[in-house]
């Protein structure tokens, strides 16, 4: 049964499609007028990271870096270790990609108040190729400590977290897409920060997925059911606290499991997922996601297909999953 | 305000240098105790530190968490013993505690680190090199953003026009080594700082010469260092790192400059005051034995007319 606090048109083809990074833009804006500690930061990103929203109503709390992302984190750590809360943003190969050693020392191991944003993650950024493709930066960024690491789904999630990360104590990692993919929450729709919510009940199979595929998981739910299977599909934004409790609570009930992410399989939601059931409850699990490969140019939605990464995809690994109990 | 230079007394620089000999003689023997980190930056620094942390900085024991206190960064946290031993003498921490450089438990880390010493004037952690400086540009940024609030806040409005004459909250000193130089990180630091007229920030450069596989010019060349800084809308001072006037005098004229950031280039001698570690790249990141340290304490202890002080 579908979680009624979800948008009622997301089966739709004609559903509303927001790039999810205008989520942040908007809620960068909405931050700003809050808390007049709020600082942005970008490295000659600010439109396409949507920062250019903030820049325009507070330029006083604006820095723009230039293409020097190392620094960038470093002057993000220094304003978060004087009172402020700046939010880094760039794309997320260069944030935490190129500044990895920054996050870690100076903004990690300080536990310093920085919010580090990055843009045009997954490969559904397309055309522009695997180097700006970020499929990496959840493994990296999930080892460090002290680091809260967040995938929103669509717009308004991603919108939702941008505020709940400002009110978050220390350092956190979200990141978001380039493209419009649908809208799948609504204003009503809980959020919070390391606690997965169930999107589909079900008991035949869970698929545990994160970001802007969830939407796909959700449509391969629909077909599952046409044939008599019931997934039951949880959003599993944050990465890092992972929400143990509801994932093993979800597969005491269904004995396997199905990951859904646009990262690496090694290190992301399945590196997280694989963690908590081996510890409590080793189900099968089959994982959608990039099998230890880069990218290439193409539009989104043709990557997507030639990866595995689309609902009939998850469709065949739920039926493997299944196969496997 | 304009600061007064050559405020120091003779008395007080008598003092001040007597200071910063013991300062060295505590790296050494908090050096043999660890038998490991490094000896001749420390070494080489002993006298800005205590400049620093006597004269230049407003920060004191009392008033460790003052939200408007200087903000001290430590980019080359390498050199911390210096930090570590400068601290004890004024009264931070207990001389004995040096000891426990390096060890387990220990809030004096092998570099310096805001978490195990959050009751230590240590503003944040250091190691990979270049990362300090970016991290103080942010903090000078945060003075100037709260220094523009108050004023923004105030009633009156017109003190706006004389923000350049008005010092900021805070200033924020960064000290830095010329190795350290090589990370591009830094010049990122350098450009950023120059480009927001960063008066705010004053850089204290420990030109030694030296790094771990060599000279800095063999290594990879550096100069012209001054000529760099100007180029990226910095203002230059250099001093002998071993005059603490010069070195006092040369911070309160940078606290007191209103267009851009400065740079302070510290022309230091690595390992001074040590005959067998001054001016060898060897001593980088190396701690004496016993009998080298006998031998490094000693020439502390004797050379009194050169080193102690020079003005006596």
């Amino acid at each position: 049964m579908l979680n009624s606090t979800l948008n009622s048109q997301l089966f739709d083809a004609e559903v509303e499609r927001i790039p999810t990074r205008n989520g942040y833009g908007d809620g960068l804006v909405e931050l700003g007028e809050k808390n007049p500690e709020i600082f942005v930061l970008t490295g000659d990103l600010a439109e396409s990271t949507r920062a250019h929203l903030f820049q325009k109503k507070y330029p006083e709390r604006f820095v723009e870096c230039g293409v020097a992302e190392q620094n960038m984190m470093g002057v993000a750590a220094g304003l978060a270790l004087s009172g402020k809360i700046p939010f880094v943003s760039s794309y997320a190969v260069f944030v935490p990609g190129r500044s990895w050693d920054q996050l870690r020392v100076s903004v990690c191991y300080t536990n310093a108040n920085v919010k580090v944003a990055g843009a045009h993650a997954g490969i559904s950024v397309g055309p522009d190729g695997a180097t700006h493709q970020a499929l990496e930066d959840l493994a990296i960024t999930r080892v460090l400590p002290n680091l809260t690491v967040v995938v929103p789904c669509d717009y308004e999630e991603t919108r939702k977290c941008t505020h709940a990360v400002a009110e978050l104590a220390g350092p956190c990692y979200f990141r978001f897409a380039r493209e419009k993919t649908p809208v799948i929450t609504t204003k009503e729709t809980p959020f919070e920060i390391g606690k997965a919510y169930v999107c589909i009940e079900g008991k035949d199979v869970t698929i545990a997925a994160c970001g802007p595929l969830l939407h796909e998981a959700l449509l391969a739910a629909r077909e599952l059911e046409k044939e008599g299977i019931e997934a039951e599909v949880l959003n599993c934004h944050t990465l890092k606290p992972f929400d143990e409790a509801t994932l093993i609570k979800s597969v005491a009930k269904t004995k396997c499991c199905v990951s859904v992410e646009e990262h690496q399989i090694t290190g992301g939601l399945a590196g997280a997922v694989a963690e908590t059931l081996g510890r409590f409850n080793p189900v099968p699990l089959e994982t959608i996601g990039m099998p230890d490969h880069f990218g290439e140019s193409g539009e989104p939605d043709e990557l997507l297909t030639k990866y595995g990464m689309r609902a009939k995809d998850i469709v065949a690994a739920a039926k493997k999953a299944m196969a496997r109990k | 305000m304009v600061y007064n230079v050559s405020m120091l007394t003779d008395k007080r620089l008598i003092e001040l240098e007597k200071t910063a000999n013991q300062i060295r003689e505590d790296i050494i023997e908090m050096l043999l105790a660890a038998k490991s980190g490094h000896s001749a930056g420390p070494l080489g620094m002993a006298d800005v530190f205590t400049a620093l942390y006597y004269e230049i900085a407003k920060i004191t024991p009392e008033t460790r968490d003052a939200p408007d206190r200087d903000r001290v960064v430590l980019s080359n946290a390498h050199i911390c013993p210096v930090l570590y031993a400068t601290l004890a003498n004024r009264g931070y921490l207990p001389r004995e505690e040096l000891k426990t450089l390096r060890k387990l438990g220990t809030r004096l880390q092998g570099h310096s680190n805001s978490h195990f010493s959050p009751d230590l004037p240590i503003e944040t952690s250091g190691g990979p090199l270049g990362q300090g400086i970016s991290q103080a540009v942010g903090m000078a940024l945060a003075a100037r953003h709260n220094y523009e609030s108050r004023i923004t806040n105030d009633e009156s409005g017109r003190v706006r026009g004389t923000r350049y004459v008005v010092p900021s909250v805070w200033h924020t000193w960064c000290l830095m080594g010329d190795g350290e130089l090589d990370e591009g990180q830094c010049w990122e630091a350098f450009m950023l700082a120059g480009k927001l007229n960063l008066r705010e920030l004053t850089v204290f450069i420990d030109r030694n010469n030296i790094q771990i596989d060599g000279f800095t010019e063999n290594v990879m060349p550096l100069e012209p260092l001054a000529d760099r800084f100007k180029s990226y809308n910095w203002s230059v001072i250099e001093v002998d790192g071993h005059n603490i006037r010069e070195v006092v005098d040369a911070a309160n004229r940078a606290r007191s400059t209103a267009e851009n950031p400065t740079v302070i280039i510290c022309h230091t001698i690595p390992g001074k005051g040590v005959d067998f570690m001054e001016n060898k790249f060897e001593w980088h990141g190396k701690a004496p034995n016993a009998d080298e340290a006998r031998v490094a304490l000693a020439e502390l202890r004797t050379l009194g007319g050169q080193i102690t002080s020079e003005h006596e």
